[in-house]
Order: C-alpha cells, then structure tokens, then sequence
C-alpha cells in the first residue's frame, strides 16, 4: 500500500500548537491551522470558535491538491508551494510545508498583512518541518498502532 | 493513510466512492447524511455543477463510536464519475483507506462499469497502490430498475477477486449501510493489521 499510518503523539502535538499559537500571535492573525495534505486537522489556533474546522480541513486539502494539479498542468516540477486567497473580509495564505502538510493563516487587512503574515510563516514552516520529519520518522519505525484491537473489538462498534 | 491521533484518542481514516456518473455515489452519501443522527456526523459537502453533477468531490465526516477509548472517524468522498474528471478523481484518491465501487446495475451501463473499475486500478497503481491489496467493497446499485442485470452477471464482470459486495437502492437506502460497514470494517482490520 502506498503508505502506513500517520501517527501523532502528544509530545509532537504540543511542539505544533506552541508553534502555531506564537505564528497567530506574531503574525497579527486572526487563525492558524495546520492541516495533512490528506484533509485531516492537526492543530488550530487563535479565533475559531464556531469554525467548523473539519470542513475547513477538507476543502484546504481538495485546493491545495487542486493547485498541485495545475502546477504539474502547467509543467512546473513540485506544487505551487504557497497560495493567497483575497476576500472582503478575511484573508487566507497556505502554504506546504515539508511536501506533507498544510499551514493555513487567516487574517484582515486591519490588523495584519499579506508581507507580515508571509515573513512569519517562513519561520513557523521551517520549524514545523522539522518535528513533521520527526513524525514521519516514528510513525515509519513504530509498529502496528493498533495492534492491541482485536477482531471482536472492530465487531463491536458495529453491533 | 489513516491518521491515529494520540493526543485527542483519534483514529482518522479516509473513504472513496468509486463508480461510473450517475451511478449513485452522492446518494450513497446523501442517505448516510440523512440517516445519521446530528451527533454522529459534520456538515456534508458537495462541490457540484449547477445540474448538481459532481465537479469535484461531496465530502461527509462521520464518527462510528470508539475502540478502546479511540474515537472512531470516517471522511466519506465521492469522485466525480464523469469520464472526462480523471485529473481530479486522482487527486481525491490520494491518501485514500479504502473504496467503495458502486456499480450501475442497468445493463446499458456494463461498459462504463468496467471502464471506471479499470479506472479505479490505474489510478490507485499510479499512486503507488496495490489494487488487490487495498480494502475494497462493491455495491451493485439500482437494483429495483426493470433493465438491472442478474447480480451473479454482474459479480462475474466486476468481481472476480469476491471482496464483500452488496445489493444496493441507493435513494431508499437499501444496502447503503451494509456497504459502508463493511468498507469500515476492512479498513479498520488493515489498520490492526499494520504494515
């Protein structure tokens, strides 16, 4: 198959919150998300109460993937590596990190910029690919995660 | 790739429904949404044409309970069946745990069943799958139409490995969950299973 799980534990956990709770804060930004390439939901951080960030995961996925498709499209080599979007509002910046995940920054024109966001991320992404490698690493040498479940265990959730 | 949190006791894992247009994707969704009580599921979402044709992919998340303390979550796609949505039906499998084909019983639709199920393999093999090994449910759907083909026709063309498959009437829910817990099911046992 083409990959085994992707396994986060809490140690790595806190290291991407930490990280992405001082991105919010020193980016002036109104949230931060670090989001798998696949559309699951790590981290979040800042004003998202009420967000329904399981959607947001989701769609975060299908347009970055959707952008890596028209880069290859367009014959450029890997994926576009970061992405704007422009709203009247809000505003949102994602960027890959580590060719796995996704960092996400929304912010407003009010108290943020395009320039002050961009100039945070760089340093967040740097820092971020590192513990991300780390859980590659442990998830590729880990063994069956779930090895402990038994047969009458997954018989159970749908009895 | 199935993502197994041990921070929040999660265990994450994506599904594809696979299947020729018009074949009953979304409505497999459509009833699993309808079906799920409020607390089980997230909002489902549906990136269609103005015709409400899939143009990109309906997305629903689902929780089944726990496991042993584990949390239990299922993201439900759908890919666009559309011949010409290749470009995107590779991105949505991407990642993906496991498949369900639904299948158009009506005989008129036999090719187009064979040519996405060829599909489907050429587009898993290219992103480093192995079809015979990835968990694999069929659901043969629109059972109920007059010009539906016999169910061993259609197990003789599209199932020659015999994976778990089901009779299906998507809009009235017939077989809907039975596939989808047998998908779960497969899915969850490859992941006990480890590499």
């Amino acid at each position: 198959m083409a990959g085994s799980a992707f396994v986060m534990y809490e140690a790595e956990q806190k290291e991407i919150q930490a990280i992405i709770e001082r991105l919010t804060h020193e980016s002036r930004a109104k949230a931060c998300f670090v989001i798998d390439k696949n559309g699951q939901a790590l981290a979040s951080s800042g004003q998202v109460a009420g967000l329904d960030i399981t959607s947001l995961a989701s769609l975060t996925a299908g347009s970055i993937s959707a952008t890596g498709g028209l880069a290859r499209v367009l014959g450029e080599k890997g994926d576009f590596t970061a992405t704007y979007n422009e709203g009247d509002r809000d505003n949102l910046y994602m960027t890959i990190v580590g060719q796995r995940i996704i960092l996400v920054v929304t912010f407003n024109n009010d108290t943020s910029s395009l320039g002050l966001v961009r100039l945070r991320v760089k340093k967040a992404s740097e820092e971020l690919a590192g513990v991300i490698q780390r859980i590659v690493t442990k998830s590729d040498a880990g063994d069956a995660p779930l090895g402990e479940i038994t047969d009458d265990d997954i018989d159970n959730l749908f009895s | 790739m199935s993502f197994i949190n041990y921070s929040s006791r999660e265990i994450n894992c994506k599904i594809v429904y696979y299947g020729p247009g018009l074949c009953g994707k979304t409505t497999n969704l459509q009833y699993i949404y309808k079906k799920t009580s409020p607390e089980a599921k997230g909002k489902m979402i549906s990136l269609a044409t103005e015709t409400e044709r899939t143009l990109f992919f309906d997305f629903l998340p689902l929780s089944l309970g726990e496991i042993r303390g584990f949390k239990t979550r299922f993201h439900l796609y759908t890919v666009p069946g559309q011949v010409f949505y290749d470009a995107s039906r590779k991105l949505i499998l991407k990642g993906v745990d496991g498949v369900v084909f639904v299948a158009d019983s009506q005989v008129e639709r036999m090719e187009a069943n064979i040519e996405s199920l060829q599909n489907l393999k050429d587009n898993l093999s290219e992103q480093g799958y192995d079809f015979s090994k990835i968990p694999l449910v069929i659901q043969y759907n629109k059972r109920d139409l007059p010009n539906a083909a016999p169910t061993e026709e259609l197990r003789n063309l599209l199932n020659p490995a015999t994976v778990p498959d089901f009779e299906g009437v998507a809009f009235k829910g017939d077989g809907v969950f039975e596939t989808l817990k047998a998908i779960a099911k497969l899915v969850l046992t490859e992941l006990k299973k480890g590499k």
